[in-house]
């Protein structure tokens, strides 16, 4: 893969940062737009923009078609059976809300458990308390192992008593980059009577992601940090079992049929789509989805590999330095902390070297107490990071661990 | 203090005034006897902060705190201990405005003669106003302070 070649594609990393060349290590918050997916959601806006489903102007229909192609582009990337088994949401978020709504409060009963692990981002964990308080659904946390791993005997354990209708993981930690063994935890909830949601938000960016090879039963991710823009995400259910959940959100393009005494649904997805999406963010992930398919995920997961092992080398080498999470499979996203300085001041002194770092919890307040701490700094690497920017990272570091001595 | 060691570019948010006392604060204590404390917390970055304050009379007679945070919370908590002993509660809140808005955008041209000497023990704070994400890690020992004036146990949020 050629990186240089690859960085000409993101106008933004041209830019200098109080006169020093922008070294961006948050793609994991937020991943960088190739101009590509600009130019798709701007040419929409200069010649064809409408609302969709709905008008039976040219328009309407041209844009109606641009969007409804994401469903298709977004159902190949996974290996969906269908295209309907594509539902559109704002982000992973509320792709995770929609499940503890509609999955939870619909088809689950009470007295069944909900299990997540011990590595959950926080969106992954408040929605099913608030399906735990309104619902009578008990809560259980599969923990981690001190590599950062998810513990596999303690969760198989707790889904020996057979009440766990569903396990809601991540597939790859925000804060540890462990990816988790996906095959072996749905083997396992399956054997057990559990169906299986994962929160991809982190992995989809990292790996090619196939729901009928993992088997799983839901997937949910979002589109800002595979390249694409914000405010579009995507959850992936079985046919059958979307069928047999109600809807979330109620409105315009989620019915039927409306009368003053009752409604009836449209169809899945659209069951689930309520109100006018966002159209045009739909149009730019598709021009996202076409970018990193051009590249290929074995091109892009070899030069995460080759990147987060240099990373990983150079941090060894920085005094003081603790990297959080020694995970056998593991993708490239690294939190650390330096023994004399807070995080907040490592991102601090960092940004003041021109390099762009993510400090704090990362909503995972729990995964921090877990490592006792309070916060950390966060490094993560994108297609388009380079070996120098890894250098430039532990040599930073290094300055600033020299400036707090 | 030396210019030229090669940590220019880091200095002018982290002046070695802030440094120290990030380092060594000499206010970092639990008073045993106190009049007042109250916490402060910042939810959004996990910084924490209580406060303990024994009046002398109308002033503050003195501030010791507990802080768990940024090298930047630490030093303004200790720089706030230092700078409000034997001050009135109204200079007090009045510092606490005047630094405020300091934190806030880099000066504060409406502080009188009468806040000059203590925001010029503070100046080296002023830094945090290009980043407006940081600037509650500067404030936060404050708030808790005035809370405890208060009356109150917790800090409100901004």
């Amino acid at each position: 893969m050629n990186v240089e070649r690859i960085r000409q594609d993101f106008p933004i990393l041209t830019q200098t940062i109080r006169g020093k060349p922008l070294v961006f290590l948050d793609s994991a918050a937020s991943a960088q737009k190739p101009r590509a997916v600009i130019d798709a959601m701007v040419h929409a806006m200069d010649t064809q923009y409408a609302n969709i489903h709905r008008g039976l102007h040219w328009m309407s229909e041209r844009t109606t078609e641009a969007y409804e192609s994401t469903r298709d582009a977004v159902a190949a990337l996974m290996n969906a059976r269908d295209r309907s088994e594509i539902i559109f949401t704002r982000n992973s978020t509320e792709a995770l809300n929609l499940m503890a709504h509609s999955y939870g409060r619909g088809v689950m009963k009470r007295g069944q458990a909900v299990l997540i692990s011990g590595m959950e981002h926080h969106s992954n964990i408040v929605p099913w308390q608030l399906l735990r308080d309104a619902h009578g659904i008990e809560l259980r946390v599969a923990p981690i192992t001190d590599s950062g791993e998810l513990d596999m005997a303690a969760y198989e354990a707790l889904l020996e008593d057979g009440k766990v209708g569903l396990v809601a993981i991540t597939h790859m930690s925000n804060v540890l980059g462990s990816i988790v063994p996906a095959e072996r935890v749905v083997r396992i909830a399956h054997e057990h009577g559990a169906k299986v949601l994962f929160d991809g938000s982190q992995a989809i960016v990292h790996r090619k992601v196939d729901v009928q090879a993992l088997d799983c039963d839901f997937y949910a991710w979002t589109g800002h940090k595979l390249y694409g823009p914000t405010g579009i995400g995507v959850l992936w259910g079985r046919r059958e079992l979307l069928e047999r959940m109600p809807p979330f959100l109620g409105g315009g393009d989620m019915i039927s049929s409306v009368t003053y005494e009752q409604s009836t649904w449209a169809a899945v997805p659209h069951k689930f789509e309520a109100g006018t999406p966002a159209i045009l963010e739909g149009i730019g992930l598709k021009a996202a989805i076409d970018y990193v398919q051009a590249i290929g995920y074995d091109v892009m997961a070899a030069h995460e590999a080759a990147l987060t092992e240099h990373a990983l080398a150079r941090l060894a080498k920085v005094p003081g330095l603790r990297v959080l999470g020694q995970a056998q499979d593991r993708g490239g996203v690294i939190s650390f902390a330096l023994d004399k300085a807070h995080a907040h001041d490592v991102a601090t002194l960092l940004d003041r070297q021109g390099i762009a770092v993510r400090a704090g919890h990362h909503c995972a307040e729990p995964l921090m107490h877990r490592f006792n701490l309070d916060s950390t700094a966060r490094a993560s690497f994108g297609i388009y990071t380079t070996h120098d920017e890894v250098d430039a990272l532990a040599d930073g570091l290094t300055r600033v661990r020299e400036f707090f001595a | 203090m030396t210019q030229t060691d090669g940590f220019d570019d880091l200095r002018d948010l982290y002046q070695e005034v802030i440094l120290d006392h990030g380092r060594r604060p000499r206010f970092a204590t639990r008073l045993q006897a106190f009049d007042a404390t109250a916490k402060g917390d910042n939810p959004m970055c996990g910084d924490r902060v209580q406060v303990w304050v024994k009046f002398d009379n109308d002033a503050i007679g003195r501030v010791g705190f507990e802080a768990r945070g940024c090298a930047i919370s630490i030093a303004s908590a200790d720089l706030m201990a230092e700078t409000v002993q034997g001050r009135d509660k109204t200079d007090t809140r009045a510092l606490f405005e005047a630094f405020r808005q300091m934190a806030r955008t880099g000066s504060c041209p409406a502080c009188d003669d009468a806040l000059a000497e203590p925001i010029e023990r503070l100046t080296p704070l002023a830094g945090v106003h290009e980043y407006p994400s940081r600037v509650k890690c500067a404030t936060l020992p404050w708030h808790a302070l005035i809370a405890a004036l208060d009356g109150a146990k917790e800090a409100s949020s901004e």
